[in-house]
């Protein structure tokens, strides 16, 4: 899990260099963000010349499946403090998600959660700013010929290709990415965003209508 | 954008971020989603990171093989690579090292 994020954060240090960012930044951005995914996307759209605005509302698309793990984390985690709660909040990632949502069924109730989620999420922090701040560096040192800021779109195809799973996923990212494409034109990345709410609107519309059976029940 | 305005759009992006991982957390709502609301989350990285991939994939570089930009070509066999392996690493490596062996021939 870990040794996961040690590429993917240098790679995305090596790009944010490329695409015009300060290592400092980068770095800066992956301590306080601490989401590679949304800060990838937002390094493009800063080097293809958004406003602010729209980079960080395309941040807030991109990690709106945190909204999901919170809302599946939030019984676990009741009766700690405030405090602990925006700990565990602010180091929640994908993995440490994954992590604890299984662990903490097959657990006991006196079991330490905020303890073994901190154990997951500040190991994963130092991992990943470390892994930027390498990356950074490494980028500053690499002459722009080497077009570094093409390991952007590259880091999101591997994002996107194992995200497709179903069909209606599948429908959801074709009428986004052609929407986005043909809207590219447009100012402030709207493309971007009239692209992704299409995408998702018939996602939702396909599972809806492959979902049900001759009867109108859901199949499954 | 100037630096001060990176760091604004970080810290904007923090907050933003902190909020959606603290939603149900910190503020330990017991309001559950509406199921359309959940159901549509579900879609949301597969379009968020489909409209961002192929706009920047087909931006032209100036270098192509007849219509196909470079740029296109190693995109696509990077995808065909994340595809099959489903490895960050490698699809990043196959796409720079095309990327730069195109170019350098088509040039």
């Amino acid at each position: 899990m870990l040794l996961g994020a040690v590429p993917f954060g240098m790679i995305t240090g090596v790009s944010a260099v490329g695409a015009g960012l300060h290592p400092f930044d980068i770095v800066l951005m992956s301590g306080l963000v601490f989401a590679g995914a949304s800060q990838i996307a937002a390094i493009s759209l800063i080097a293809s010349g958004g406003a602010i605005w729209a980079v960080v509302l395309t941040v807030a698309m991109v990690n709106l499946r945190h909204v999901m793990y919170s809302l599946a984390l939030a019984p676990w985690l009741q009766r700690y403090g405030a405090f602990q709660r925006v700990l565990v909040s602010f180091l929640m990632v994908d993995q440490s998600f994954a992590a604890t949502i299984v662990k903490y069924p097959r657990a006991g109730d006196d079991y330490p959660r905020v303890a073994y989620a901190l154990g997951n999420g500040v190991p994963m922090w130092f991992t990943w700013v470390g892994a930027t701040a390498a990356g950074a560096l490494l980028g500053a040192q690499l002459p722009p010929e080497w077009q570094l800021d093409f390991a952007v779109p590259l880091l999101f195809l591997a994002l996107l290709v194992p995200a497709v799973t179903t069909r209606p996923l599948l429908v959801a990212a074709v009428v986004a990415g052609a929407l986005a494409l043909a809207l590219a034109p447009l100012p402030y990345n709207l493309g971007l965003m009239v692209g992704s709410l299409a995408g998702i609107t018939a996602g939702v519309v396909v599972e809806g209508l492959t979902a049900r059976t001759p009867a109108g029940r859901p199949a499954r | 954008m100037s630096r001060p305005e990176v760091w604004l759009v970080i810290v904007l992006s923090a907050l933003v971020t902190l909020a959606e991982r603290g939603a149900f957390l910190i503020t330990t709502s017991r309001r559950p989603l509406p199921p359309l609301l959940q159901r549509a989350l579900r879609y949301v990285p597969a379009a968020v990171f489909a409209a961002i991939t192929l706009p920047a994939l087909t931006r032209p570089s100036g270098v192509g093989l007849g219509p196909l930009d470079v740029r296109l070509l190693a995109g696509l066999v990077a995808g065909v690579v994340a595809w099959r392996t489903r490895n960050v690493t490698l699809t990043f490596v196959v796409g720079m090292a095309l990327l730069w062996l195109l170019s350098w021939a088509l040039a």
